[in-house]
């Protein structure tokens, strides 16, 4: 519970109506000292303390506050969970020692909680279970259970702190159960077939008889690389600089493994409780720090620092294998001499690691070069870098080549690939003519074309009149079979252009040439429907 | 003045066309268009440099014959093409009858100027492509300047294919001044009349509008530049008539019409 806007001392309460009822949902520590506790009625609690400041009750809002508090304790362990609506767990396994200890990382915890405006009770046990209880039943604020006593640590506290069921509780309290020791000498299968197996599984859940799995927050990812600092850091050169560090570390332990990175988030834990992420994707992978200190450095720049970042947390949520020949990729730089000098210019010391060492074979400018989309490995490399630059702005699904598809219609004809697709052997259809530019969808023209199945004599589009002066065709373009075309739905929608088409390629007296269509087939009875569907060159 | 003899004249003249083009003895293409080529300053279009490319009339807007122009051009350079875009009407079978091959080229979708001049610029000064075409349709002088910039950094050919939303907007800034080294434009033409039934052989009119170093001109093409039919004269009220008065000026007026050129 945070105290905003509310004397320090001054007790305090949070409350929800109920039907006609207003009941105390929380209380705070002072408040809690008066006897109000959680369910009681408001009126009585004011009685009990004059003078009680009352908020109203958010419990989305306090979700979502203790989700990012969760999120936020990321900075000592990846694996945190919000717990029911109070409490964080931390799978804190083979953290404690970056901060020396059990001891002083509970206290750094307890510590950085309440300064951050939250009271807090925290503990340190061998399972979630005898935490849960100790947090909550202890008799310090602040605990820790030595490994392997548990069993005697637990004893003495009551059933309630077994996180059980309100009525599984009083349920115990009437039989005289009201220590968990009381429940160490009863035979398992009893207390099974009375309480059910929920007790019998909590019990050994808090003793670590029974394994309790906890899902976290957010994917882990094995590869990450953290960084915390002594004093908070703000500017954006300092963001910068940690983040060229975290990168290079990263690379170190990608490399040593073999993979690459095709993903990479960066989570920035603020002081005041609050985490900024950020990430970028490569179209191949990478384990080149420049390269992808200068993506991700791009999205860091938008970051807010807030007062300052504590630590840092670089992770790569996506790898793959990468050769080791890959490597030159990140080598290249702008040739200032232009193409003619080769692609790469590299340290020698570099030479090595790469393919080959000779530039790719290119023929001077003048002779039309066919095809050749990107063939070699290096131009592929290179071209991989500026995807990525471009793809995490643009969204890699703006960044596409562009390859033939089989089919007939012309809107259908064309495949997008991703940009580092090997280029299709595939043909584009030739013979027909085809303009530069598609209209999609094709648009609705008034034409007049005073024969059937000839092409119109004037037509208008986008408020401009156009008189045909010379004119191919018809082509007659149709759905492949399996597109069933429906003659009702033409019908009821004027402006779908349906299946079966006659196109025709007209050139107006400017000499512009434009491709249009006479939807459907002619039918004497019906006025025929025009499109435009592109423009030639 | 009088005693300033023509070959003085001419080697003054391509000192300035060096110190213009900021690349002394760069690299050209040629057209193989010889009527054109000889328009241009070292007999093609500057390599390692911005090239602006407008339509005219209605194709303005459409932007289909400068793509055309523009993918003729760089089909007759090597490597992979970037090409900007934002409305996605580009269509690749036409491009493919003709112009260039679509396996070579990388589409990248931008969502308004400002994106589509930033592709272009990473494009240019990652010296990846063979040449980065945007189709563009406000260009701050601040903006044009510094695409001339990235493509001399990488030494990759830049073509902004200017494609204005509206007729407005079009009128206001088609004369608007800009860092490229040419600007051409380029309508349709009347086909060529075949004697047979149906469209003949497609024409464009190319016009070189400007040109840091070169004489203005325009032309008339077969569509894919594979021929140049003729040369239009241009009168005498025109940029090549005006251009040649000012070489006999008095000295001081030449540095100020550089700047504004």
């Amino acid at each position: 519970m945070r105290r905003d806007g509310c004397a320090p001392d001054r007790p305090f309460v949070t409350a929800v109506t109920i039907g006609n009822r207003r009941l105390v949902v929380a209380s705070g520590a002072e408040a809690a000292a008066c006897g109000i506790t959680p369910g009681l009625p408001l009126a009585d609690a004011q009685a009990y303390c004059p003078g009680l400041a009352v908020f109203p009750a958010d419990p989305a809002g306090d979700a979502g506050a203790l989700r990012r508090l969760a999120e936020w304790c990321g900075r000592w362990s990846p694996w945190t969970v919000p717990d029911g609506g109070d409490g964080i767990l931390l799978d804190i396994t083979g953290c404690a020692h970056l901060k020396g200890g059990e001891d002083r990382l509970l206290d750094e915890i307890v510590g950085r909680v309440l300064r951050a405006g939250f009271a807090c009770r925290a503990a340190i046990a061998d399972t979630a279970g005898a935490a849960w209880a100790m947090a909550r039943f202890g008799s310090a604020a602040r605990s820790r259970v030595v490994p392997g006593t548990a069993r005697a640590t637990l004893a003495p506290l009551p059933v309630a702190a077994l996180r059980l069921a309100v009525d599984s509780v009083a349920a115990l309290e009437r039989l005289g159960l009201e220590r968990i020791g009381d429940l160490y000498p009863l035979p398992r299968a009893a207390l099974a077939q009375r309480f059910g197996d929920a007790l019998a599984s909590r019990l050994d859940q808090a003793l670590g008889l029974e394994g309790e799995p906890l899902s976290p927050l957010r994917a882990q990812p094995a590869r990450r690389s953290r960084l915390a600092f002594a004093e908070p850091i703000a500017t954006p050169e300092d963001l910068a600089r940690a983040l060229a560090l975290l990168i290079e570390e990263l690379c170190r332990s990608l490399a040593a493994e073999g993979i690459g990175a095709r993903r990479l988030e960066i989570a920035c834990y603020r002081v005041d409780g609050e985490v900024e992420h950020a990430a970028i994707g490569t179209a191949r992978p990478s384990r080149d720090p420049r390269h992808l200190t200068r993506l991700l450095g791009e999205k860091i720049a938008d970051i807010d620092p807030g007062l300052g970042v504590e630590d840092m947390v670089l992770t790569a949520p996506r790898v793959e294998t990468l050769a080791a020949a890959q490597l030159s990729m990140g080598r290249l730089e702008p040739s200032p001499l232009g193409r003619g000098q080769g692609e790469g210019v590299r340290p020698p010391g570099r030479m090595g690691q790469c393919n080959d060492g000779q530039p790719s074979p290119r023929p001077s400018p003048g002779g039309r070069g066919g095809g050749k989309g990107g063939g070699s490995d290096t131009d592929i490399a290179a071209l991989a870098i500026l995807a990525d630059r471009l793809g995490n702005r643009l969204g890699f699904a703006n960044l596409r080549r562009l390859a033939p598809r089989e089919s007939y219609l012309p809107e259908r004809a064309v495949a997008v690939l991703p940009a580092l697709a090997a280029p299709r052997k595939a043909v584009w259809r030739s013979g027909a003519a085809r303009p530069i530019r598609l209209l999609a969808p094709p648009e609705t023209v008034e034409a007049m074309a005073p024969v059937p199945d000839d092409p119109p004599v004037m037509f208008r589009w986008r408020r401009l009149q156009h008189r045909v002066r010379r004119a191919d065709g018809p082509e007659r373009v149709a759905a492949e079979w399996w597109r069933n075309p429906d003659p009702a739905r033409e019908r009821d929608a004027p402006d779908d252009p349906g299946a079966i088409r006659d196109y025709y390629r007209v050139e107006d007296e400017e000499g512009r040439r434009f491709w249009l269509f006479r939807a459907g087939l002619y039918r004497p009875d019906q006025p025929a429907r025009w499109f435009i569907h592109g423009i030639f060159a | 003045m009088a005693g300033l003899a023509n070959s003085d004249l001419r080697a003054l003249r391509a000192r300035i066309q060096a110190l213009e083009s900021g690349r002394p003895g760069g690299r050209v293409m040629p057209l193989g268009l010889a009527a054109i080529d000889a328009a241009l300053p070292g007999g093609g279009l500057a390599l390692g440099a911005l090239h602006e490319i407008m339509g005219a009339g209605a194709d303005e807007e459409d932007g289909a014959i400068p793509a055309a122009f523009a993918a003729s051009l760089v089909a007759r350079l090597d490597g992979v093409i970037l090409w900007c875009l934002q409305a996605d009407d580009l269509y690749a079978p036409g491009l493919a009858a003709g112009f260039l091959s679509p396996a070579r080229l990388v589409v990248a979708r931008c969502r308004d100027d400002a994106e589509t001049l930033w592709a272009m610029e990473e494009g240019l000064r990652s010296a990846v492509p063979a040449a980065v075409l945007g189709e563009v349709g406000a260009l701050a002088p601040t903006a044009g300047r510094r695409l001339q910039l990235a493509c001399e950094a990488g030494g990759i050919t830049g073509f902004v294919l200017r494609r204005w939303r509206e007729g407005g907007m079009a009128a206001r800034q088609r004369a608007a001044p800009s860092a490229a080294v040419t600007r051409w434009r380029v309508a349709a033409a009347p086909s060529r009349d075949t004697g047979e039934p149906g469209i003949g052989t497609p024409r464009w009119r190319l016009e070189l509008l400007r040109c840091r170093g070169g004489a203005p001109g325009a032309w008339l093409v077969t569509a894919g530049l594979t021929e140049c039919e003729s040369r239009e004269e241009r009168d005498a009220s025109d940029h090549v008539a005006l251009a040649a008065g000012l070489a006999d000026r008095p000295a001081e007026i030449a540095p100020r019409r550089l700047r504004a050129g």
